[in-house]
């Protein structure tokens, strides 16, 4: 661990500039450096430094293995001091591995709790070749949580991790999320952010063949107080790859402040890609703040296709209107419109009860039961 | 037998610039079965009209009343009046990005009927209500007015009549932008609801076309924020033929 493995990129692109395992290769940031600009004063002040006695994250599911860190063959370096923090200080690491040529029907529901109230994070998935399955992977509800999740997804396979973030409200966690897709891959990888006093995920793909393709979908919705930031980062380094971004917030209350970011490089080799990024963001009531800001680099113009977009809206006085005028009381027209806004990204969780699941919670933190149309009789 | 009165009617839009008065003394009683025809030329304050009846928050009563069968309906919020029965079908409907027809419709006729309908009874009539309109299947699992056309839009607000069924119908200009099928339609499917349910309809309309297809039993000549002339069928006769410029010129 005490190994000197820092790897420096150009500084003219988007990738990070350092990766490394070691915590003081990685200064302290001060606020003003681009990737923390956002981050209110103060927040995360407990993840830049090591935090004494602090626990690690353990997984409930049968089929993941808790291993010793020490026992981890794992090239991913951490891109930033608190992850990196995080690396050096966790002692065990929740592995989850699906055998080659596996096909699970039933997600597998890795549902994580921590040893203390502030644990270390160290999950890796490795779907093997040409296996399909699908991972949900609640956060942890009682601890403040910093590290990372690692999934490799192994050529030819279709790999589906869903990560929900719904931890209680006056915690605050940070998790790095990266993905390397082999040849021929299908990654789709969904954040859920419902939870917690602040929150900042940064989920990031790389390519390790051609042909590889990556949904990153995510929905996040903030009420009053929370802070919430999506960081993104698609490394396309290979030809003939695909990625798809789709993220959407709802706002909701006063100072209520989400952070989108979405990076998106296409370096010279990769020609023949295809990429697609989008932030929507729903305003439901004033005082809320919704930064977006997406960013599409093309170091070649051979491409497929690539574009970005954001979208900033107001849930609208009209709309309001309209659906009052038929008869539907104000929260359940809000409730209507948040529900229709996420549905497209949650019906692509590929299991209806966590479908159902999913939209309950944003419904509950809407502060309307949420009926499910077609259930009854 | 249900009534619909207003009395002396004032009422202004509350613009960036402040509130303009468009109302200025409307007086109208509408009874079950019975369809008044509005006329009036642009800019009279027809429109307007249909929306303080409704409740649009853009507009503010400064005096008058209405009343559904003695209840006070300006005391009503926007649903409310909805659930005490009155229906707005829009002249220009909104659109409501990821909620589902089939999904709007029953919330609405839950929220109208006050309990949910039968899924089974429900998908067999929100299904013949759509054929009657010749309204695709599909158009159930399509975004509320997301991407429809102008016709399509005016057949979905006369879905919702047909399926809300309320005591009256406020139609805000609904025969501008059909062709003459699209228009044959949609007369129809206010007929249907007429024959239906005893409804009465306050029928809002620049053009006569529209009233070969749906018979007015009374015609009010719309001009300058209230009502200058009242009488029966045949005055749509007269204005098709000389227009409101005789009127326009009079509140000039």
């Amino acid at each position: 661990m005490t190994a000197p493995t820092i790897a420096l990129a150009p500084p003219t692109d988007l990738s990070p500039r350092v990766r490394s395992l070691v915590p003081e290769d990685f200064a302290k940031p001060s606020g003003r450096e681009e990737e923390w600009r956002f981050i209110p004063n103060g927040a995360f002040a407990q993840f830049m430094e090591p935090v004494e006695g602090a626990g690690h994250v353990i997984a409930s599911a049968s089929a993941a293995t808790v291993v010793s860190i020490a026992a981890l063959q794992s090239s991913w370096l951490p891109i930033d001091r608190p992850s990196a923090i995080a690396r050096a200080h966790v002692t065990h690491a929740v592995i989850l591995e699906i055998p080659a040529d596996h096909e699970s029907t039933e997600p597998i529901h890795l549902s994580l709790s921590g040893t203390s109230g502030v644990s270390y994070e160290h999950v890796e998935i490795r779907f093997g070749r040409f296996s399909k399955a699908t991972v949900i992977i609640e956060q942890p509800i009682e601890s403040a949580v910093c590290g990372s999740i690692v999934v490799t997804v192994g050529d030819g396979s279709t790999a589906t991790v869903v990560n929900v973030s719904d931890s209680n409200r006056t915690l605050e966690s940070l998790l790095t999320w990266h993905a390397d897709i082999g040849r021929d891959a299908h990654f789709t990888g969904t954040q859920v952010s419902l939870g917690g006093a602040r929150l900042r995920v940064l989920p990031s793909v790389s390519y390790l063949g051609t042909g590889g393709n990556a949904q990153l979908l995510g929905v996040f919705l903030a009420d009053e107080g929370q802070f919430m930031e999506h960081r993104l980062f698609v490394d396309h380094d290979r030809p003939n790859c695909t990625s798809n971004v789709v993220y959407k917030g709802a706002l909701s209350g006063e100072k209520s402040h989400t952070v989108w970011v979405g990076d998106v490089l296409v370096r010279r080799e990769a020609t023949g890609i295809d990429t697609y990024e989008i932030n929507r963001n729903l305003l439901l009531s004033d005082g809320a703040r919704a930064d977006s800001v997406p960013n599409l680099e093309l170091e070649t113009g051979d491409v497929a296709s690539a574009g970005h977009a954001s979208a900033t809206g107001r849930f609208d006085d009209d709309q309001l209107f309209y659906l009052q005028a038929r008869g539907i009381d104000e929260e359940t027209a809000r409730q209507l419109v948040v529900r229709g806004f996420f549905a497209d990204i949650v019906s692509r969780i590929p299991d209806a009860e966590w479908q159902t699941d999913i939209m309950g919670r944003i419904g509950a933190r809407l502060g309307v039961p949420v009926e499910i149309v077609g259930d009854d009789e | 037998m249900s009534q619909l009165v207003i009395t002396d009617l004032h009422a202004s839009v509350i613009t960036d610039a402040g509130e303009r008065e468009i109302l200025r003394g409307v007086t109208l009683t509408l009874d079950s079965g019975c369809t008044h025809a509005i006329m009036g030329p642009n800019g009279s304050g027809k429109s307007t009209l249909a929306y303080v009846i409704a409740g649009h928050p853009k507009y503010v009563v400064t005096s008058g009343t209405i009343t559904l069968d003695g209840q006070d309906v300006l005391a009503m919020s926007v649903d409310e009046r909805a659930k005490a029965g009155l229906f707005l079908a829009m002249q220009y409907p909104v659109e409501v990005p990821g909620v589902s027809v089939s999904n709007f419709l029953r919330t609405s006729v839950t929220a109208v009927r006050g309990e949910a309908p039968k899924l089974r009874t429900w998908v067999k009539d929100m299904k013949t209500s759509m054929a009657d309109l010749q309204m695709d299947p599909a158009f159930a699992e399509r975004s509320v007015n997301e991407g429809f056309s102008g016709g399509e839009k005016k057949r979905h607000e006369i879905l919702q009549l047909g399926l809300l069924a309320p005591k009256f119908a406020i139609l805000d200009e609904t025969d501008s932008g059909l062709d003459v099928d699209a228009l044959r339609i949609v007369s129809e499917g206010v007929n249907r609801y007429r024959e239906a349910t005893d409804g009465g309809v306050l029928l809002i309309t620049h053009y006569t076309r529209i009233l070969r297809y749906i018979h007015a039993d009374v015609v009010h000549v719309f001009v300058g924020g209230r009502i200058v002339e009242t009488g029966g069928p045949e005055l749509a006769d007269v204005l098709e033929a000389e227009g409101y410029d005789r009127y326009v010129a009079a509140t000039a």
